[in-house]
């Protein structure tokens, strides 16, 4: 197969899954799409077994917090996919609302996202559903929060252990 | 003796967090029948200090020693990451000079962490002998980044714009001597002593096999891939800094001691990419140019408009990569590492599960993927 643009990787998204792609950002740094969170799964099938795009590298998962959004509190995660036969990378995001950030697990689409979907849950407490093991980690077990959302609040102690700030 | 009567237990095993073989602090569950592993389950974190937190309350130039401390055996290559992110993030030149410096000291690293593997992965398996020769090699390019920047292992040299000293004269000879200095002792020294030895290909050839298709799936990059015999190197398929002039193969594992991927090919990738890292250094050397080793500007301070980037790397043990988010502040809105180690050894536990490995296989097996859990903790 052959390195596709930008603009021909989202059309052969939209050819199949019309609805699936809802914002496209093409002028920034970094061009990518904002993806259904309720179609997220399907889209992710489609990514890796779809030969035009044939995604099979799952470079990164990350969470960010954006509290302050006008349209109402988000978290976003984004998943950054590479294909090695093909070499050509897409960014696609899904926005979830901050109070209830669920979306699918795509663990069983690509294995490496089981430990990324797990520390994105740590950190940004992003529930991943269909996930086997939602469990934190990075942090012990019974850390209380997910530190990288904006609002939090580092413990004064964890286990006796002063927090120190210098 | 009848067979059916022995009686023989299950047991569970706690390998680590303090275990010479895991490379630092990393639990393996380990449940074993007699020598077999039946069944494994990594637990990571005990190195964690969220260094994205950390760069959250940071200016942009400030998060590059953080990054030092992610993979200290390739520090090099993880400055670079971060400053080529915040670099196209705020549209940022470098000037020429600066990139052939960081080709230069990117590969020497590189051939330094290359030997460190190397040597330690001697060591795990029985053999102390390669771990001596190989310091003595690496101590010499420690030297060279020492001179360069007062650094042995947490340069920070590469920074957002440029480089943070300019490359002396003296240095690139320095450098140029250790090239003829190493580049026959790879053959003629560690080839010999371990690369063809009976025993160790008996310990590591037809270990740990990682199939291709496996390998992409669980994100596993570098070397650890190449010895899949998949051809993928950033240097070469998205070039970065100055790659694109300059000539290197990539080296990928062909099953020449046992099956494609075992731990032995994924060895052996990293012995050839040093000869191909020593290719690179003699070429930048030659070509290096004239001119200022930083942008001016971005050496006192960066302030990238809005926006976020992800830009990756190849470092000695796979992709280095950062995604970036700014608000238009002058301290990033977000920094996310992806840290090729904790993408390749996330393997490890399907590995076991494949088949029955030996104990000793397995120390085997995590020697060959070569990971820092500097890195994977974060």
């Amino acid at each position: 197969m052959a390195r596709l643009e930008i603009g021909q990787i989202i059309a052969v998204i939209k050819e199949k899954l019309p609805e699936a792609v809802v914002e496209e950002v093409l002028d920034g740094v970094d061009p990518f799409v904002v993806v259904k969170a309720e179609q997220w799964g399907e889209t992710a099938r489609l990514c890796r077994d779809d030969s035009r795009l044939g995604f099979d590298l799952l470079s990164c998962i990350s969470g960010v917090d954006y509290p302050e959004r006008e349209e109402g509190p988000e978290i976003e995660v984004i998943y950054h996919l590479d294909s090695t036969v093909n070499y050509h990378g897409l960014t696609i995001k899904v926005k979830l609302p901050r109070g209830d950030p669920r979306v699918a697990s795509v663990e069983e689409i690509w294995r490496t996202a089981d430990w990324h979907e797990r520390e994105t849950y740590d950190l940004v407490g992003v529930i991943f559903e269909g996930h086997h093991n939602l469990v934190r980690i990075l942090c012990a077990d019974d850390w209380v929060g997910h530190p990288l959302r904006k609002d939090y609040e580092s413990p004064d102690s964890f286990h006796g252990i002063k927090n120190v700030i210098y | 003796m009848n067979e059916a009567k022995i009686r023989t237990e299950e047991m569970l095993l706690n390998m680590g967090p303090q275990h010479p073989s895991t490379h630092g602090v990393f639990r393996v569950v380990l449940r074993t029948d007699g020598e077999l592993v039946l069944e494994s389950e990594s637990h990571i974190g005990y190195l964690h200090r969220c260094f994205e937190k950390c760069a959250e309350g940071n200016n942009y130039l400030q998060v590059v020693p953080y990054t030092d401390r992610m993979d200290y055996l390739c520090a090099m290559m993880n400055n670079w990451g971060y400053a080529a992110a915040v670099e196209k993030l705020a549209g940022i030149e470098v000037p020429e000079r600066a990139e052939y410096i960081r080709v230069i000291v990117s590969e020497l690293n590189r051939v330094a962490s290359h030997l460190l593997a190397f040597g330690t992965y001697g060591l795990d398996i029985g053999a102390i002998t390669p771990f001596l020769y190989a310091f003595r090699d690496r101590e010499r390019i420690l030297k060279i980044f020492e001179k360069l920047c007062g650094q042995r292992l947490n340069y920070s040299y590469i920074r957002v714009g440029g480089v943070t000293f300019d490359m002396t004269d003296e240095i690139l000879a320095d450098i140029e001597a250790f090239c003829d200095y190493f580049d026959p002792k790879i053959i003629d020294e560690y080839d010999n002593l371990l690369s063809y030895n009976g025993i160790f290909i008996s310990r590591t050839a037809n270990v740990g096999v990682i199939p291709a298709e496996l390998a992409v799936s669980y994100g596993v990059t570098g070397p650890s891939l190449r010895g899949s015999g998949v051809q993928r190197d950033l240097r070469r398929d998205a070039p970065y800094g100055i790659y694109d002039r300059l000539e290197f193969d990539v080296p990928v594992g062909s099953g020449e001691m046992g099956q494609l991927g075992d731990c032995w090919d994924r060895y052996m990738v990293r012995m050839r990419e040093m000869r191909q890292s020593i290719r690179l250094v003699r070429q930048a050397v030659k070509d290096i140019p004239e001119g200022p080793f930083c942008d001016k500007k971005a050496y006192r301070a960066v302030k990238p408009k809005a926006g976020e980037v992800y830009k990756r790397v190849e470092g000695a043990r796979g992709e280095v990569g950062f995604y970036v988010v700014s608000d238009g502040t002058n301290i990033p809105y977000r920094v996310k590492a992806r840290a090729p180690s904790f993408c390749n050894i996330s393997i490890l536990d399907k590995l076991t599960s494949l088949s029955n490995v030996m104990l000793a296989d397995l120390v085997a097996i995590i020697g060959s993927l070569d990971i820092v859990l500097g890195e994977v903790d974060r």
